[in-house]
């Protein structure tokens, strides 16, 4: 900052002051004052040869004192909103004021008045908790003599008050989170950024992340901005402002944009016939805007002009009962977002298949021909039991990473393991891929053990990682053709399976993109893809649907469905809760053991038994669960 | 009147302010330091680069890898017999250059030059002493395996040696005076026993404070890009300069401590000689460390990954300490181009400052002239680098 900017700064700060009184009788008038101003901010990104647009002229403003939450699909902007917004990214037009200052003119100043929470935050892993908040004081510059009333003040609002000299690295990630939030707010700014700062965090974290920002936001009157890709924290916030593709598509309470769906929320049931199912043909219908497993039914949102017909809908269902309930922000949000693609199709080429309605794998292997194949198995493979895991454990030196985690998976079931980050989910996963030797305990899939059996029986499993593991500089058409000659594919066979998935999976227009630049939904889809090359019976799925927007995720768990009914079996984890109602059977995970299995509403019985409280959603069944067992011990 | 009673109390203030500033700065640099230090500590791998590689280093250089040739293997081939033959081939029995093996045929000789056992092969004729006796000479025929034209130059230098020795021993048995006009006396200054470690051990000091500076901060600047840890630190009220200062600080006394390391190594494990002032090479070592320490924090600007910073620190700053410096090849026999390229290798002086302050002594147009040049470039780097650094993510 040169000493010119500082002066103008004061001078015009002094300049206002006389009128500062009528300001704020102003204000009292309007309501509050703006914390955050953004006028036709602009940016975009040079991607080798491509320009990529992020923000294209967003403008909005936000109150003081106001939670205020930024909602938007993956890549919609999000992310560079909010380093504009700190100072660390220069906008290429439009003007940004934090807290009345200026963001480019001062980045310093609006710094020092704000407390930015990275969607990663920079913990130094090898430093204690007590020591990466001595490091921030240092930075923030809080005075020596408030530092012993702050810090306890911290630990006690994030109950990390025990583990002051444990090393960050070794924190769970919920712990790791909120110690990055302490770190935040070591200085209590008078703004405070997060940037989705509960994405991979367990229920009971998530709640009392919120908890403590409610709570600063009550007390201390401070100002907040935060983007999250879970809908329903949308519904905590002041205001929202939803982003989609570098515009605001909409900005107001949260309440504001679920009274629009007023009369279209509907909770569908019928007697006989799996959620699961009910939700892809309902999905499937006309005017259906969105549908969702939620509890014992399925949530159904109609467009305004429809009404909901059971005989239409669901005719070969019995018992067909549809009732009105209301609305919430994700119908809204899912129904912008719609509407947003449908605008989009209408412009650009006319597509062929609805994206959103993934037809059935017609060159997946068919029903009967999964039957045929099982028959032949089955006299090895006893009661049908695809995957079958007996005491397994798994030690890192004497940490248990997998305690004693017994379950089977039959056969085109579709079976969750649920848990937060560090749970022992992708543990469990490695070990059942046999790519870890297991400490404990025995597991089969499909009849043999993955470690010791050869390729033949790999042939069997597809497997899809974490992270997409895909050749970032390969292209999506290069991806396919590796992994399908890894699979040993061959001639036309190869060419209709590389065919069947850029149609499948809407690759088709971007065959020629390097992958590595996609946009995570796409790379997910071709992941999937990738792991279904070879047709496997057995498909594993790590997470896969971290990181990826509730758009992208609700397309995933209808390719899912659909695999499913072709009879592939599947075994998948997740930390979202919500996606829990998607599986048959589901086995909670809490450091390393198995804290609950069954179907999801035996899981909900267990927990309502248990907390002595009626239990409606798998969230509050999680956290009921943990609170129980901590409870317990 | 007012106005500038407003400006006073303006001033005032501003003043004020400057002093919390620069409170606040102390306070943010010292939290920085203390933190370099704490992951210095906890992470084994940069303790390894700053202290396990030098020792090994210098084991390697120091023990392993020797300039000089002594033994070197060679045949002589004698195909006749007599007093001279026999005393011309003992002077290579003594010879501490030299471990003779004898065959009586050349075709063996030729076997063992191709299998490696020997260096080179001497040939003394059958006729070399009938030669001799006649007069108008009595040719040795020296074969020499010039892959590697070091050791070749080296033995073909001590053959001449020899046979200037025999020569002269000749002529006194005879009784007569080598009557040459011209005589040569040789005196090595400065490494009087010819030992390539001598030179080899203070140049290293040079590539070891390379690698500490430059690697080692390149690679942790990266790691904060790679954790994300420095987007949390852009957005505190710290200055870039803070940032630069507080890595400059710990890497600058872990590069020190590498240096004195090595100096300690240098003379009391390997005896090379310390003739000029401890002062002197502590200062000179600070000034070229600031050369690599600007270096390392250039290349950070520029490597967000530690991979490829550290692959950019390797090319540009160690490969080039190690090759260009003269601490190993003389730069007076490389390629004019090449040489002029060797002016923008920081090392280079560095290295020219360390071989005159271990082996010559304090020299001061050496020692100054060189620290002039590591003082520009430490200031370039450095300055190119706080321009370079800013405190945003594009």
């Amino acid at each position: 900052m040169s000493p010119s900017e500082s002066d103008s700064g004061t001078q015009s700060e002094r300049q206002e002051e006389p009128d500062r009184k009528d300001r704020e009788d102003q204000k009292d008038r309007k309501g509050r004052e703006s914390a955050l101003e953004l006028e036709g901010v602009k940016k975009s990104f040079q991607q080798e040869k491509l320009t990529i647009e992020a923000l294209k002229g967003v403008s909005f403003k936000t109150q003081k004192g106001r939670i205020t939450g930024l909602i938007g699909p993956d890549g919609a902007g999000k992310t560079t909103l909010m380093r504009i917004c700190v100072g660390l990214l220069l906008p290429d037009a439009g003007s940004i004021s934090v807290m009345g200052k200026d963001v480019v003119a001062d980045p310093l100043s609006v710094q020092s008045a704000v407390g930015y929470m990275p969607q990663r935050f920079g913990l130094y892993e090898d430093l204690s908790v007590q020591e990466n908040l001595d490091l921030y004081a240092d930075l923030q510059g809080l005075p020596k003599s408030e530092r012993k009333e702050r810090y306890e003040e911290l630990m006690g609002m994030t109950r990390l008050g025990e583990f002051t000299d444990r090393l960050a690295g070794r924190l769970s990630g919920g712990m790791k989170q909120k110690l990055g939030l302490a770190c935040t707010l070591v200085r209590s700014p008078e703004f405070l950024i997060l940037d989705e700062p509960t994405v991979g965090v367990d229920p009971v974290s998530r709640r009392e992340l919120w908890s403590i920002v409610s709570r600063l936001v009550e007390k201390e009157g401070m100002s907040v901005l935060l983007s999250t890709a879970y809908l329903d924290e949308a519904e905590r916030c002041h205001e929202v402002v939803m982003l989609h593709e570098g515009e605001v598509l909409g900005h107001g309470p949260p309440a504001d944009f679920s009274r629009k769906e007023e009369g279209n929320a509907y909770r569908v049931t019928a007697q006989g016939m799996k959620n699961r199912e009910i939700q892809s043909r309902l999905a499937r219908g006309e005017g259906v805007v969105d549908s969702v497993i939620s509890g014992d039914g399925v949530r159904l949102v109609m467009a305004a002009d429809h009404e909901p017909d059971g005989e239409k809908l669901l005719p070969d269902a019995e018992d067909v009962e549809i009732a009105s309930i209301p609305p919430r922000f994700e119908d809204r949000y899912v129904s912008i977002l719609k509407a947003e693609k449908q605008k989009e199709e209408k412009e650009g080429e006319p597509q062929s298949g609805e994206a959103s309605e993934p037809g059935d794998h017609e060159n997946h292997p068919g029903k009967k021909d999964q039957k045929k194949r099982r028959s032949l198995e089955e006299p090895g493979g006893g009661d049908g039991a695809e995957i079958r895991v007996d005491g397994l454990n798994r030690k890192f030196g004497d940490f248990y990473a997998v305690k004693d985690v017994s379950f089977d998976v039959k056969a085109g079931e579709i079976f969750g393991l649920l848990g937060a980050n560090g749970a022992g989910k992708t543990t469990t996963f490695r070990m059942l891929c046999g790519l870890l030797p297991p400490s404990g305990g025995t597991l089969s899939v499909a009849g043999v053990d993955l470690r010791s059996s050869a390729a033949e029986a790999r042939a069997r499993i597809g497997y899809m990682s974490q992270k997409f593991s895909l050749y970032g500089s390969l292209s999506v058409l290069q991806n396919l053709r590796f992994f399908s000659s890894a699979y040993n594919l061959k001639g036309k066979e190869r060419k209709e399976r590389i065919d069947w998935a850029l149609d499948q999976f809407d690759l088709r227009e971007r065959a020629e993109a390097d992958s590595g630049e996609m946009p995570l939904g796409y790379k997910q889809r071709l992941a999937l893809a990738c792991a279904l090359m070879h047709k496997p019976e057995i498909l594993f799925l790590d997470e896969p649907t971290s990181g990826v927007d509730p758009m992208a995720r609700r397309e995933f768990w209808n390719r899912i469905n659909a695999l499913s009914r072709a009879g592939v079996t599947v075994l998948v984890t997740t930390h979202f809760m919500e996606e829990a109602e998607y599986c048959d059977r589901l086995a909670i995970m809490v450091t390393g053991e198995i804290l609950a299995l069954g179907t999801p509403h035996e899981i909900r019985e267990q927990a309502s038994e248990k907390s002595g409280k009626e239990v409606t959603d798998m969230e509050e069944a999680f956290i009921a669960l943990i609170e129980e067992k901590d409870g317990g011990e | 009147m007012a106005e500038n009673k407003n400006k006073e109390k303006n001033d005032k203030e501003k003043k004020k302010q400057e002093n919390k500033a620069r409170l606040g700065g102390m306070t943010r640099l010292w939290g920085l330091v203390r933190k370099e230090f704490f992951q210095i500590m906890r992470d084994p791998s940069s303790i390894m680069i700053a202290f396990l590689m030098p020792v090994f280093l210098l084991l390697l250089f120091g023990y392993g890898v020797s300039l000089d040739a002594e033994d070197v293997p060679v045949a002589i081939v004698t195909e006749g017999t007599g007093n001279e033959i026999q005393r011309f081939t003992a002077a290579f029995d003594q010879s501490r250059y030299f471990e003779p093996t004898y065959y009586w045929n050349m075709k063996e000789a030729v076997d063992a030059l191709m299998d490696h056992r020997v260096d080179g092969i001497i040939r003394i004729r059958e006729d070399f002493s009938r030669d001799l006796v006649r007069g108008g000479g009595a040719p040795i025929q020296v074969i020499l395996n010039g892959v590697d034209a070091n050791t070749a130059r080296l033995v073909s230098g001590y053959v001449e040696g020899i046979w200037a020795g025999w020569l002269e021993d000749r002529a006194r048995m005879q009784g007569t005076d080598l009557a040459l006009p011209v005589e040569l006396h040789h005196r090595i200054w400065y490494n009087s026993e010819v030992r390539s470690r001598n030179f080899l051990v203070p140049g290293l000091i040079a590539v070891i404070m390379t690698l500490i500076g430059a690697l080692l901060t390149a690679m942790v600047m990266a790691r904060e890009w790679e954790r994300g840890t420095m987007e949390s630190l852009l957005v505190t009220p710290v200055r870039i300069r803070e940032v630069i200062i507080g890595k400059l600080i710990p890497y600058f006394v872990m590069g020190m401590g590498g240096m004195a390391l090595s100096v300690a190594m240098a003379v009391w494990l390997f005896h090379v000689p310390l003739r000029g002032s401890l002062w002197l090479l502590i200062l000179t070592s600070a000034l070229f460390l600031l050369v690599a320490l600007g270096m390392g924090l250039l290349i950070s600007t520029a490597a967000r990954n530690q991979f490829v910073a550290g692959q950019i620190a390797i090319i540009v700053t160690y490969l080039p300490a190690f090759l260009l410096s003269g601490f190993l090849f003389d730069i007076g026999s490389m390629p004019e181009v090449v040489q002029w390229i060797t002016y923008i290798v920081g090392a280079r002086y560095f290295v020219a400052i360390l071989q005159s302050l271990f082996l010559a002594g304090n020299i001061p147009s050496v020692v100054l002239f060189n620290s002039a040049a590591l003082m520009l470039m430490a200031a370039l780097f450095l300055g190119l680098s706080r321009l370079k650094t800013r405190k945003r993510l594009d």
